[in-house]
C-alpha cells in the first residue's frame, strides 16, 4: 500500500532530515513510528502524502508514484487521511461543516450526502450532539476525534497520524486511542507516529524506530519490544517506558 | 478677535446658484462618501490579491507582493495622485493621454483609484500578517484533505485571516475616508473642498470647517459602528482571537 524507498530529504543546502529511509506498509497493516523529538518522524509521514517534498528516492502509494510531477496531488491526498498533533480543525466552521467541506469541494458530493456521511462518522466517534458546535467549544479529545472523523469522511485508503495524542491532557488520551484501536481492528491501513507504547503493543503489527533522520529499527512488534537490536532503540524504550 | 459668528449661514443661498451653503457641503459629503467607498473596494480587492501573493511560498510571488507594497506605501499619497493625474496622461501615447484628460469626472476616478491603490498596499500588509498568524497546520490540514491551494485559501485561510484583521481593517477604512481629502489637490470638490469654497465665498471659516468636521466624524461613527457589527456577526463561538 505504502512503499517508501531510499528517501533522502534536505532542509536547505546542508541539513539532511531524512537519510535513506526505506520501509513499507502493507494493506491493513498498522505501523507505529517512534523516536526522539526531531528525528524526522513527522517529516517522513508528511512525505507520504506529499505535504513535504523530498529530493531523492521514491514513495509509491497504492500504485501511484507520489513524487512524480504528473501525479494529481490533491486527488492523491484526498485518498489518504491525516490527523495532526494540534487537530487543525477549521475554527470558523461548525463541526458538521468541518466534516463536509472536503467531501463537497474535493469529492464533489452533494451537501445532503456529505451531511449524512458526516453524521454517521460523528456518531461513530460519539460526538453526534456536538454537530452544530464550533471547534473551540469542544475539549481537545473531542476535537481530535472530530479530526479523525473528518479524515474518515473522505473514505481514505490509509490513515496517517502525527502524534495524535501528544497535545492532549492525560485524561483525554484514551478516548482518542480507543477510536484508533477500533480503526485498526477494522483493518484500516495506518501509519502512526506516537509514543503511546500501550497502543503500539495492542494493535501495531510493526514498529519503526527513527533517530537523526534514519530508520534505525524496523521490526515486528514482538521483536521490537522483546529485544530491540540497536542500542539507541533500547535507550529510547527504557526512557519512555519508565514514564 | 473680531469674528462674526453666523450659524445661519448654512441656510443662506450660495453664490454658485446650487442652493444653500448646506447643500454645497452635503454635495461634498456625498462625493467624499462615493470616493471613499470606491477607493475602499479597490483597496480590498487589490490588497487581498497582493496580500495572498505575499503569503505564498513562491519567491516570485512574494517578490511581486513586496515590490507592490513598497511602491504604493512609501510614496506620499499626494505624489501618487499627481502621478496618475498629471504625469500618466503625458506618458501615454498622445491619443490615449488626451482621452484620459478629457474623461468626465477625471478627478473622481483618479482619486478613487489613487487612494484605493495607496490603501491596498496597507490592506495587503495586514492580510499577509493575518495569514501568517494562522497556525502552519491549518494550511497543511487543508492540503491533506485534498483541497487545492486556491480552495485552501478560499475556504480555510482567508475566512480566518479576515476575521483576525478586522480591527486594523476598520482603521484602514477610516484612513481611506480621511485620505480622500487629498484629492482636493487634483480638483475634486469633496467635503474638504466644499468647506473651503464656502469659506472663500462667505468668510465663515469656523462654521464651514466645524460643519465639515462634524460630517467627517459622522462618517467615522458609521464606519466604526458598521465594522463592529460585522465583527460581532462574524465572531466564532468559543474562539478567542490571539489564542
Ligand atoms: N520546515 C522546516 N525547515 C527546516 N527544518 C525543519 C523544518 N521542519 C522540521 N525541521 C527540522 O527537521 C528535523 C525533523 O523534524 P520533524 O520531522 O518534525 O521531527 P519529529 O517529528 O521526529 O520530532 C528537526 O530537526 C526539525 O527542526
Ligand atoms: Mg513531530
Amino acid at each position: 500500500m505504502i512503499e517508501i524507498s531510499h528517501v533522502n530529504k534536505w532542509y536547505g543546502p546542508t541539513f539532511q532530515v531524512l537519510k535513506d529511509c526505506t520501509t513499507s506498509v502493507a494493506k491493513g497493516e498498522v505501523v507505529v513510528v517512534c523516536g526522539p523529538s526531531g528525528s524526522g518522524k513527522s517529516t517522513l509521514i508528511k512525505c507520504v502524502n506529499a505535504l513535504e517534498p523530498f529530493q531523492e528516492g521514491q514513495i509509491i502509494l497504492d500504485g501511484i508514484k507520489v513524487n512524480d510531477p504528473k501525479t494529481d496531488l490533491p486527488k492523491l491526498r484526498a485518498r489518504v487521511g491525516m490527523v495532526f498533533q494540534h487537530f487543525e480543525l477549521f475554527p470558523h466552521l461548525r463541526i458538521i461543516d468541518n466534516l463536509c467541506l472536503a467531501q463537497e469541494k474535493v469529492l464533489g458530493r452533494s451537501h445532503e450526502e456529505a451531511v449524512a456521511k458526516g453524521n454517521k462518522l460523528l456518531e461513530r466517534v460519539g460526538l453526534t450532539v456536538h454537530a452544530n458546535k464550533y471547534p473551540a467549544e469542544l475539549s481537545g479529545g473531542q476535537q481530535q476525534r472530530v479530526a479523525i472523523a473528518r479524515a474518515l469522511a473522505m473514505d481514505p485508503i490509509a490513515m496517517l497520524f502525527d502524534e495524535p495524542t501528544s497535545a492532549l491532557d492525560p485524561e483525554m488520551i484514551s478516548e482518542v486511542l480507543d477510536v484508533m484501536v477500533d480503526l485498526a481492528h477494522e483493518g484500516m491501513t495506518m501509519m502512526v507516529v506516537t509514543h503511546e507504547m500501550g497502543f503500539a503493543s495492542k494493535v501495531a503489527h510493526r514498529v519503526i524506530f527513527m533517530d537523526k533522520g534514519e530508520i534505525v529499527e524496523d521490526a515486528q512488534k514482538t521483536d521490537f519490544f522483546g529485544s530491540p537490536r540497536s542500542e539507541r532503540a533500547q535507550k529510547f524504550l527504557s526512557k519512555i517506558l519508565s514514564h | 478677535m473680531n469674528y462674526n459668528w453666523n450659524w445661519h449661514i448654512f441656510f443662506e443661498p450660495n453664490p454658485t446658484g446650487s442652493g444653500t451653503y448646506l447643500d454645497m457641503l452635503v454635495s461634498g459629503l456625498w462625493l467624499t462618501i462615493k470616493t471613499a467607498l470606491l477607493a475602499w473596494i479597490i483597496a480590498l480587492i487589490f490588497g487581498t490579491v497582493i496580500g495572498i501573493l505575499r503569503s505564498l511560498p513562491s519567491k516570485t510571488a512574494s517578490w511581486i507582493g513586496f515590490a507592490y507594497v513598497e511602491f504604493f506605501r512609501n510614496m506620499p499619497l499626494l505624489v501618487q495622485l499627481f502621478l496618475w493625474f498629471f504625469v500618466l496622461p503625458e506618458l501615454l501615447p498622445r491619443a490615449a493621454g488626451l482621452w484620459l484628460k478629457q474623461l468626465p469626472n477625471a478627478p473622481f476616478w483618479t482619486a478613487a483609484i489613487g487612494v484605493g491603490l495607496f490603501m491596498s498596499a496597507r490592506v495587503a500588509v495586514q492580510l499577509a500578517a493575518g495569514i501568517a498568524s494562522l497556525p502552519r497546520g491549518q494550511k497543511q490540514a487543508a492540503t491533506a484533505l485534498g483541497l487545492t491551494l486556491t480552495q485552501g485559501y478560499r475556504y480555510v485561510l482567508l475566512p480566518m485571516a479576515f476575521r483576525i484583521i478586522m480591527p486594523p481593517l476598520t482603521s484602514e477604512f477610516l484612513n481611506t475616508v480621511k485620505n480622500t481629502s487629498v484629492a482636493i489637490t487634483i480638483g475634486l470638490i469633496e467635503l474638504t473642498g466644499q468647506a473651503r469654497a464656502m469659506q472663500e465665498f462667505s468668510f465663515q471659516v469656523f462654521e464651514a470647517f466645524t460643519a465639515a468636521t462634524v460630517m467627517y466624524l459622522a462618517i467615522n461613527i458609521i464606519v466604526v459602528t458598521g465594522m463592529r457589527f460585522l465583527e460581532r456577526s462574524l465572531a466564532i463561538p468559543g474562539y478567542i482571537t490571539g489564542k
